[in-house]
């Protein structure tokens, strides 16, 4: 059945900012799908209010609209549009929940735009719990026992009825937000009402818990005639009661007979059926029973997710791309299959090798949040290996997290523990889980006991035994040496276990020619001939490599995502393929982040799945022997083998290691300052506690404090005084020999501005400069900015202008350059320079029209920027606001207060005609609905007193009726401003957090400073965020709030896309 | 245990032996299913095969007692890249390894089996010598070159029944594992035994039918004698030329009682209705092939196991085409247009693998109550 021809116009929707729950494989499933449609002749019209993605290049579809997904915004944009279809299975749970959101307010009927790939009926019966439940029934399935509570004396009535232990899920939240495992009646009642303030339509699951079964997911395509197949079946080697993003998993199954199997086969296909999903990709998630095989099914998504990024990846099966085709009305059969050429799509992959998906948590930014892991997931990010058995996987996934691990070591495992300690690591799932097993087989431990506590199949745990047991007999003899890297061993691991350097193990290694193999991914266990370059490094003996004699570019990515470090960077590698492919280079990619666009097959010309450890890149670079390398735009994980690299002589073009170096190294940086004459602020090191302040008593308080060489300030803090400062060292870092202490003058009231630039060596051309919203002291990545600036003055800019060209030109920039500056009291300060694409090249390339990251590409292999068309700086004439988008709902007990570790995990982006309406939009885009009317409460530290008035007067104004506590209050109160008084927690009921829960406030403005004030008021913050009140903790924030809602009271929000903006519409 | 697996073209792969400590002729064949390992190996179709198994992860569930096609395991030698001696599974009751032994099989671990399969994708089947036991690369070389082609082999005589038995088990389900047919069925069917998968039975038992299986050599006659509703041609290991007194006993059944055969069967089928068949590069094993059903044009995913089959331009109008394999466009399954027969060269009966074309049982039983 070939395509549909009565459509024209294709709207998608994308999912949004990167949160935890919805990442970058959204990204990586709307460009499959904004590309597979554009190649069918459709008008793809995409709105997705994330910057940093690739499908929002402007490319990618004829429309682009940075909007914010609301369904307001998208009726104009249907409106002005006219779009005849919406694919809205791409786009995450966002992207669905808003479809059901425009169904059920009637706008799709009313445009007349038909819904494809899912159609409401199904969407709804998938996603809602009675009817799912019924539909398995219905089928003859089994579920958990389970009940639907929209109140909390519902909920009392379920916990009778079932029973405890029992699972809390929220309806409609991402990644479970907001649910659980409750054993006590006290765990039950709390998470029962979180659940309830969680779900957006008030509904919460509770379900029979099923903690300790076996967990499988099959990833599941349909087409319109009806033809089903599984593209690849998942086991969780975490059971039950971990959400599965939390999970290692580990595909293909493993531990099923094919007669068990294929009942979890047959299941799916008929689960696909009864729910009706016409056309593209499901997953669906069951339990069995470990000791009975008695089956449950758990639930079944109706679109593209996180598992079937991770199930293309780990086939070569591209899901979202056959699903946008199979949406327009292709078969299965009418695709063909990429990587064999000669076969249809209507096949089921078969791998020849094992697959480990392993998480990326990010406990320690959010140190008030125990390591527990439950059905709600906390993990930011996700590495996948590939290895030819699942010993070799799994110790390729270790490393391939980056957590300073590069096996089964203490590193990643942290404190040592042993008897009931150790047991409750076993029992009790926890981030390192994984290497507390290895431990306990150690400490003597049988794959029996471990079982009986993890519950971890023990064929998972056998091999994890024959790991440890083979740290035994590792050697650098050739046979021995053989068998250890055929099982997974790093380098380093073997150096740690035989009291080597790493090098030595290389060279030992190299002398025998003990070398990986590479071998091809292609969906078919090497059944045909593969066309695709996707490979992965295993210890065996034939290699498919196929290395060209053309000239080749490889780029090494940006790893697992996590906070500070994400989509940003693969968008950036991502380009630089793009670019050097169409100059005529083999491209060459490497990475292990399954959810990202830089993994797809078809992004650069070869693509190796492989650690972005030393060994695993020399062992590429060996074999492929690339012109040059490319280390600046993955972020800090490359950035950190520039050196290691460069000295085993790997060509790394673009600005030197060296360069790189003299940026990053205090000393050596703060002599380039000296000989450009500019300033930074006040600053020293120390390696004790005594060193540290007498340094900041040297600078005066207050100062900034971190550990050296980390990323989005791990454990940076702005302290106010010695005691302060004391008490930071002792609880915050490991201070010592080799593990310095920097000690910065933190500039009070100072703007920062962040400034990205590129140079082709001999000309630096400003590519944007950002103004933070956020005073000094928040990090950047955390900090709303806004592009262009929008207050500081232009001969301050004409100055950071300045002194950005004289740093470029100095350090010998050939690429991207960040650098970011503080302005206080008209002086210019430079707080730090990153000689190497930045977090916001996205962003910046999205408002400017300019695609940054391809330029810069281009200038490292030689070309210069005039002969690319880039001439001169671009100020744009329309505003942009960037704003970050935290997960503070996810970490129960954690601040939400802003400071200089970088806690946002995504970003959006508001653009428009002026700044006021950019800056509302983007807080819409980033989830906060700017209230129009209502009570505003006030409640501030006096060093924001004064600034608070007029920010008090505005809202009064624009209607709204003022509180605040007794200090806040008076002050405003003597100003002549109408204010009434609330009590203090501490003052007692009924105070704020009551007003909030009573749905009594509708914004907040809180900024406690110092540790009293702000533990204080920390259930504030808590209440607002869970009771969605939009708030704000700075002043600057506060003040731009406060012209959103004077924007938003004149109209509504338009919209407009970047073709528009660009000026190429 | 070191064991050496040499193939004809003298390429030497070397290994780590488990099961039996013996040696193995046959022919290697790789196969691309991911699970189902006891069911291949006790399929009797593998007779006179060495098979590979693509997926490199073996033995995790073990064997047990249920998830067997035959009394026993007719593979020659079983070669994979890693076993595993302990396994994880509620229904094993025996380790691989340990069952190989009883049944003096020999198996190879640790050998690179990818590069075993693209050796055999670009040159064909190969025999080879599997040996957990000679150490002598050069002699188990020529060993390999000296073993018997497939091609004229009558490997049916090897694995059919010595004499006609009856079948009432019906299909395995995880609540009750095998269950027995309530009573007599509605159809009897005498089905041939060219070495006849179990799972096949339990279908037909399944759909409604008394079954009753008779050795390969059965004349017609004998069979007409029986008055079946209908015949089903099995499975079998080998060339279906090789065995021409099959296809002689088929056409004396030709037109005139319902058929329906399967692989092996299917080409006999062929053969008796005036076909060609002819040996394929390196075959069709596996679970994921992609067989389109042109009677209604939907695509199934089917298990395979065949290394012959059927010459499309062979049957000139004798038979018409209903299924064909999207992977290479060969023949996957004819009808008569007038007579009561039709074959697939697939695995409906699975086992391993998908149950997407278990419909033609019920297509058999329809052409029984058609003809009745």
């Amino acid at each position: 059945m070939p395509k549909r021809t009565d459509l024209q116009t294709i709207l998608l929707i994308g999912s949004g900012p990167i949160v935890i729950g919805q990442a970058c494989e959204f990204d990586y499933s709307g460009t499959q799908a904004c590309k597979a449609l554009k190649e069918e002749g459709y008008r793809v019209v995409l709105v997705n209010s994330n910057p940093a993605t690739i499908m929002t290049d402007p490319e990618f579809a004829d429309r682009t609209y940075v909007e914010p997904l609301s369904v307001a915004i998208l009726e104009k944009l249907i409106e002005r549009e006219k779009p005849d279809a919406l694919l809205p299975t791409v786009g995450g749970q966002t992207a669905l929940n808003l479809t059901i959101e425009l169904a059920e307010a009637g706008i799709l009927e009313k445009h007349g735009v038909e819904l494809i790939g899912a159609n409401i009926a199904a969407i709804k019966k998938a996603e809602d719990r009675d009817l799912f439940k019924a539909a398995m029934q219905q089928i003859g399935l089994d579920v958990p026992k389970s009940g639907i509570a929209h109140t909390f004396d519902d909920a009392m009535r379920l916990k009778r009825e079932i029973g405890l232990p029992l699972i809390i899920r929220p309806s409609r939240t991402l990644g479970g937000t907001g649910g659980g495992i409750a054993e006590t009646e006290a765990e039950y009642d709390r998470l029962a009402s979180a659940g309830l303030a969680a779900s957006p339509i008030s509904e919460i699951l509770v379900e029979e818990s099923i903690a300790g079964w076996k967990e499988f997911e099959l990833e599941v395509m349909r087409d319109r005639q009806d033809n089903v197949v599984i593209i690849c079946s998942i086991e969780n080697l975490d059971p039950m009661g971990v959400h599965t993003g939390d999970s290692i998993t580990v595909a293909p199954a493993q531990t099923l007979t094919d007669k068990e199997y294929q009942i979890l086969r047959d299941a799916s296909l008929a689960i696909i059926r009864e729910i009706g999903v016409d056309t593209g990709g499901s997953n669906i998630q069951f339990a069995v029973h470990p000791g009975t095989g008695r089956l449950a099914v758990i639930e079944m998504n109706p679109r593209v997710s996180r598992s079937s990024a991770l199930a293309s990846k780990a086939t070569g099966f591209p899901i979202a791309k056959i699903a946008a085709k199979l949406a327009v009305g292709y078969t299965l059969d009418e695709i063909r299959n990429d990587i064999t050429r000669e076969t249809p799509a209507s096949f089921e992959p078969t791998i020849d090798y094992v697959v480990t998906k392993i998480p990326r948590f990010t406990f320690e930014k959010f140190a008030q949040t125990p390591d527990f892991l439950t059905t709600q997931m906390k993990s930011v990010g996700e590495a996948m290996a590939i290895g030819r058995t699942f010993k070799e996987s799994l110790q390729k996934a270790l490393r391939s997290l980056e957590i300073d691990s590069y096996g089964f070591d203490d590193k990643g495992r942290g404190v040592r523990c042993t008897g009931t300690e150790l047991d409750d690591k076993l029992r009790i799932p926890n981030a390192r889980r994984i290497w507390y097993v290895a431990d306990a087989y150690r400490q003597g431990y049988d794959t029996e006991q471990i079982f009986a506590l993890s519950k971890i199949d023990p064929w998972f745990l056998e091999n994890i035994r024959q790991i440890i047991a083979a740290e035994q007999t590792v050697s650098l003899a050739p046979d021995a040496l053989r068998r250890a890297k055929a099982m997974g061993f790093s380098d380093v691991r073997l150096a740690t276990l035989l009291d080597r350097s790493e090098e030595e193990v290389r060279q030992a290694r190299l002398t025998h020619g003990i070398v990986p193999a590479f071998k091809t991914v292609d969906t078919c266990g090497a059944e045909f001939v593969a066309h695709t370059p996707y490979l992965y490094s295993t210890y065996e003996h034939q290699d498919e490599s196929a290395v060209t004699a053309r000239k080749k570019i490889m780029i090494l990515g940006g790893g697992p995502n996590r906070i500070g470090q994400g989509i940003e960077f693969d968008y950036c590698c991502v380009h630089a393929a793009f670019a050097l492919k169409e100059a005529g280079f083999e491209t060459i990619m490497v990475n292990c982040n399954p959810e990202t666009v830089s993994t797809d097959y078809d992004t650069s010309d070869k693509l190796y799945f492989e650690p972005l450890t030393r060994e695993d890149v020399l062992s590429i670079v060996e074999r492929e022997k690339p012109d040059g390398v490319i280390v600046q735009f993955g972020g800090q994980t490359p950035l950190k083998l520039a050196v290691p690299l460069e000295k085993a002589g790997v060509p790394i073009i673009g600005t030197s290691p060296d360069a790189i170096d003299r940026a990053e190294d205090r000393e050596r940086f703060a002599a380039l300052l000296t000989k450009l004459g500019l300033r930074q602020p006040n600053n020293g090191i120390a390696f004790t506690v005594d060193q540290a302040v007498e340094a900041a008593r040297r600078i005066g308080f207050p100062v900034l404090v971190r550990p050296s060489y980390v990323l989005g300030g791990r454990a940076m803090e702005t302290v106010y005084d010695e005691e302060a400062l004391r008490g930071y060292m002792d609880r915050a870092v490991e201070i010592g020999p080799g593990r310095p202490v920097l000690i910065d003058q933190f500039l009070e009231d100072a703007v920062e501005l962040d400034v990205d630039a590129i140079s082709d060596g001999e000309t630096v051309i400003v590519g944007g400069i950002m103004e933070h919203i956020e005073r000094a002291g928040v990090h950047s990545g955390d900090s709303a900015c806004s592009l262009p600036a929008y207050s500081v003055a232009p001969q301050v800019l004409d100055e950071i202008r300045r002194q950005t060209i004289a740093m470029a030109k100095d350090l010998g920039v050939v690429g991207l350059m960040n650098v970011q500056f503080a302005v206080q009291r008209g002086e210019v300060f430079i707080i730090e320079v990153n000689p190497r694409a930045s977090r916001t090249v996205p962003f910046v390339s999205k408002v400017i029209g300019v695609p940054l990251a391809k330029l810069a590409a281009r200038v490292m292999v030689g070309e210069k920027l005039a002969d690319l068309g880039l001439t001169h700086e671009i100020v744009p004439t329309h505003m942009a606001v960037k704003e970050a988008v935290f997960p503070f709902a996810k970490f129960p007990g954690v601040d939400t207060l802003l400071g200089p570790e970088m806690k946002s995990t995504g970003e959006v982006m508001g653009i428009d005609r002026s700044f006021g309406v950019a800056f509302a939009k983007a807080q819409l885009g980033a989830g906060t609905v700017l209230p129009l009317e209502g009570t505003a409460f006030l409640s501030v530290e006096d060093a924001d007193k004064p600034g608070l008035v007029a920010i008090a007067q505005r809202l009064s104004r624009a209607g709204f009726r003022l509180i605040g506590t007794g200090g806040t209050a008076d002050y405003l109160a003597e100003r002549g401003v109408t204010i009434d008084r609330i009590n203090k927690i501490q003052e007692g009921s009924p105070h704020a957090v009551d007003e909030i829960r009573a749905g009594r406030i509708h914004l907040m403005i809180n900024t406690p400073k110092g540790s009293g004030a702000q533990r204080d008021s920390f259930p504030l913050r808590r209440a607002a965020l869970e009771w969605k009140v939009p708030y704000f903790t700075t002043i600057a924030g506060a003040a731009a709030a406060t012209g959103g809602i004077e924007v938003l009271q004149q109209g509504g929000l338009g919209v407009r896309s970047l073709q528009e903006y660009h000026g190429r519409d | 245990m070191r064991a050496l697996l040499a193939l004809a073209d003298g390429t030497v792969f070397e290994g780590t032996g488990f099961g039996a400590e013996t040696e193995a002729i046959g022919e290697v064949v790789f196969n691309t299913s991911m699970t189902g390992y006891q069911e291949i190996l006790t399929d009797p179709s593998y007779c006179g095969q060495l098979v590979a198994m693509t997926y490199p992860e073996i033995g995790n569930v073990g064997v047990n007692p249920e998830d067997v096609e035959s009394s026993r395991p007719y593979v020659e030698g079983f070669i994979v890249k890693e076993y595993w001696e302990t396994p994880s599974n509620w229904r094993a009751t025996q380790s691989l390894g340990d069952y190989l032994k009883d049944h003096n099989i020999p198996g190879i671990q640790g050998i690179d089996t990818r590069a075993l399969v693209r050796l055999l994708r670009d040159k064909g089947n190969l025999n080879g010598v599997l040996s957990t036991r000679d150490q002598d690369r050069d002699r188990l070389v020529r060993a390999a070159r000296e073993a018997p082609s497939m091609e004229g082999q009558d490997l049916v005589g090897r694995v059919t029944c010595a004499k006609p038995y009856d079948w009432d088990e019906a299909r395995w389900t995880l609540d009750q594992g095998y269950v027995k047919a309530a009573g007599p069925g509605k159809h009897f069917v005498v089905a041939y035994d060219f070495g006849i998968k179990r799972n096949i039975l339990r279908n037909l038992v399944q759909s409604g039918c008394t079954v009753r299986v008779v050795p390969a050599g059965t004349p017609a006659a004998a069979v007409l004698a029986m008055q079946p509703d209908g015949v089903f041609l099995s499975n079998g290991p080998g060339d279906p030329a090789a065995v021409p007194y099959a296809a002689e006993a088929v056409r004396g059944l030709v037109g005139k009682v319902p058929i329906f055969g399967i692989c092996l069967g299917h080409q006999i089928l062929g053969l008796a209705l005036g076909g060609e068949t002819y040996k394929l590069k390196f075959g069709h094993h596996g679970g994921n092939q992609p067989v389109k059903d042109l009677t209604t044009g939907k695509v199934e995913i089917t298990s395979q196991n065949h290394g012959f089959a059927v010459d499309v331009d062979s049957l000139g109008g004798k038979a018409e085409l209903t299924h064909v394999n999207l992977n290479d466009q060969t023949l996957e399954g004819l009808a008569h247009k007038q007579l009561p027969l039709f074959s697939v060269q697939y695995h409906p009966e699975s086992s391993p693998g998908p149950h997407d074309a278990n419909y033609l049982f019920r297509r058999f039983v329809d052409l029984m109550e058609r003809e009745r």
